[in-house]
């Protein structure tokens, strides 16, 4: 028998129905898995007990012909997701050994349709970094390394443990966040297929929350029609989130194939940098250019405020989580710092339980909030969304379907090389994904080729809202063309 | 627009977050650093321009003004680091 842990996830639904091999098999394979990987540092709890007692639930469905669909399937959830007895950090000291006594929708609809829970994936803390190097459990390893190279590198963030346990084959699939760019971001570091939704396709409830108006929940998976299979179970309305929307879920999985013949496929200027590596030209061309072959029409447009979008977000994101981080004071739940009074309490709590990163954001958001200064950060910042917003409503105004840019900048890099003196330099690495969460939309990342150094780099495609169906016709289109990556195993 | 040191108290005082007089430098630093990033905001123009409230145009759903959860006090102090029956402990707070 092949190796279970190198199937897809459409691959092992076939092989479960077909009874080949049991969902406690697979579930085994997996676990064994991610114990010779422990140097990859992508699970920071695993939960081999509960993972054998689903399996054997899911086999027992599967026996009696009512599986769902995603019956058997072992899944890694970012540790950001609240499951009900297993510990929940969002990789924070300040969560401490934090229980929660319910499930988060996102995750209670995975094992509603008969998914298995292999643990809990790291992450940046609170969800706030690009490499996730923030995680009080320490940075994740990518299973990627530079051609000739030993040098540990980065999976990117926040969704750095799911992107990394995808990549490295210890779980078929792993649910992930995504606030300015964190699942399409470790997406394209590791040769993954990241799609984070449009906002309010998924329920945040449940979800630790870092910044509201952007935060959306998605998954990281190793094919296109892996990750469609996957928001079909994530996606749905929740009236536990007054956010979410009321629309039906689509089949994703029957946009894969489909002809994506006479699409308008806008490539924005705005997103050609200065000093943009010639690779990331040649990938973003070839990607042009296989949409063409496959019957899109190429047209270029103008997202005029494109630079602005992270200038901006870096005060919405941290307002929004100054406000959300405000409940971690050391009464109700997690650390508890001693203090000669309440504010000394909060105060030493909160020293105490926030890494660096977190900290800085948190007083960059207490500060645009105070009075006096609301009107000429905050205030402004959501002007500017609003122009930023407008742009790809124009652009989706004159026929656009969707719109193909790089996902990133760069491919991986190493761990403690980026951000140790200016913390703007790390922000860089979202410059193509934070503009999507500022607008709303749904964007996919999908690996197209590698940099001369052997690394995996994306292409992001973003669609108009609630039409996830067109990237992942478009985004196969890609993935066909390109065919799909693998790390050579060194752990 | 930059901060000095005594605004970086002010603000890690307000944000409830404990700040030694050796931190302040390099927080200062970190703090500035982000403000001139996001200070090209300043040359967009945005006369007229509303800011926005909700990303996807939709209307806020309401619910029935009912009770529909709780009787789980057991559950709400589950994870709290010093209780008392059901209620949180915290230093005295009123003489």
């Amino acid at each position: 028998m092949t190796d279970l842990t190198s199937l897809t996830l459409a691959e092992a639904r076939k092989g479960l129905a077909a009874k080949t091999f049991t969902s406690l098999e697979l579930t085994d394979a997996h676990l064994n898995a991610i114990e010779a990987a422990r140097v990859l540092n992508a699970f920071v709890m695993e939960t081999p007990d509960q993972a054998r007692a689903m399996a054997r639930e899911a086999d027992a469905r599967i026996a009696k012909g009512d599986g769902g669909p995603l019956a058997g399937i072992p899944l890694g959830i970012k540790d950001l997701f609240a499951t009900k007895g297993v510990r929940t950090t969002a990789c924070s000291k300040i969560l401490g050994n934090f229980v929660p006594t319910y499930e988060s929708t996102v995750t209670s609809q995975l094992w509603r349709d008969g998914a298995v829970m292999l643990g809990k994936l790291n992450n940046d803390e609170f969800a706030m970094g690009s490499s996730n190097e923030t995680s009080c459990f320490g940075p994740v390893g990518n299973p990627w390394r530079r051609d000739g190279s030993n040098t540990t590198l980065v999976p990117g963030g926040s969704s750095g443990g799911s992107a990394s346990a995808v990549a490295a084959l210890l779980c078929m699939g792993a649910t992930a966040t995504d606030t300015g760019g964190s699942i399409r971001q470790p997406a394209a570091f590791t040769a993954t297929v990241g799609i984070k939704p449009t906002y309010g396709r998924c329920s945040r409830w449940g979800v630790v929350a870092f910044a509201s108006s952007l935060d959306q929940a998605g998954p990281i998976a190793r094919s296109v029609r892996d990750s469609a299979m996957l928001l079909r179970s994530m996606a749905g309305h929740d009236p536990k989130d007054t956010t979410s929307v009321d629309i039906a879920v689509p089949d994703y999985e029957a946009a894969i194939g489909k002809s994506v013949k006479g699409m308008k496929i806008g490539i924005p200027k705005e997103y050609r940098l200065d000093g943009m590596p010639a690779e990331i030209e040649k990938l973003w061309s070839e990607g042009a250019a296989w949409l063409k072959a496959a019957g899109a029409e190429l047209v270029e447009v103008s997202l005029p405020h494109t630079k602005y979008a992270l200038p901006a977000y870096y005060i919405v994101a941290p307002a929004e989580a100054s406000s959300n981080l405000a409940r971690y004071d050391g009464v109700r739940y997690g650390l508890r710092e001693q203090g000669k009074n309440i504010i000394e309490l909060y105060e030493n709590t909160r020293a105490e339980g926030f890494g660096a990163e977190v900290r800085r954001r948190v007083m960059i958001g207490t500060y645009v909030l105070s009075a006096g200064y609301y009107d000429a950060y905050y205030l402004r910042a959501q002007k500017v969304r609003t122009l930023i917003k407008k742009d790809f409503e124009d652009c989706f105004a004159k026929g656009v379907n969707a719109i193909l840019t790089p996902a990133t900048p760069s491919a991986a890099f190493g761990v403690g090389e980026k951000g140790g003196a200016d913390p703007v330099e790390m922000y860089l690495n979202d410059i193509f994904t934070v503009t999507v969460n500022m607008a709303g939309l749904p964007g996919i990342a999908v690996p197209a080729g590698k940099d001369a150094q052997g690394l995996p780099l994306g292409l992001q495609l973003i669609g108009r809202p609630f039409d996830e169906e067109t990237l992942f016709s478009l985004g196969e289109v890609i993935e066909q063309a390109a065919g799909r990556f693998t790390p050579a195993r060194w752990w | 627009m930059s901060v000095d040191a005594a605004t970086v108290r002010r603000i890690a005082h307000l944000a409830r977050i404990a700040v030694s007089e050796d931190e302040v430098p390099h927080l200062q630093g970190e703090l500035n650093a982000m403000l001139a990033f996001v200070e090209q905001l300043s040359e967009v123009n945005v006369e007229g321009v509303e800011p926005m409230t909700s990303v996807t145009p939709m209307q806020m759903k309401k619910r029935q003004d009912v009770v529909n959860d709780g009787e789980i006090a057991d559950d709400i102090v589950a994870n709290a680091p010093a209780t008392e029956g059901h209620f949180f402990l915290v230093p005295k707070v009123v003489e």
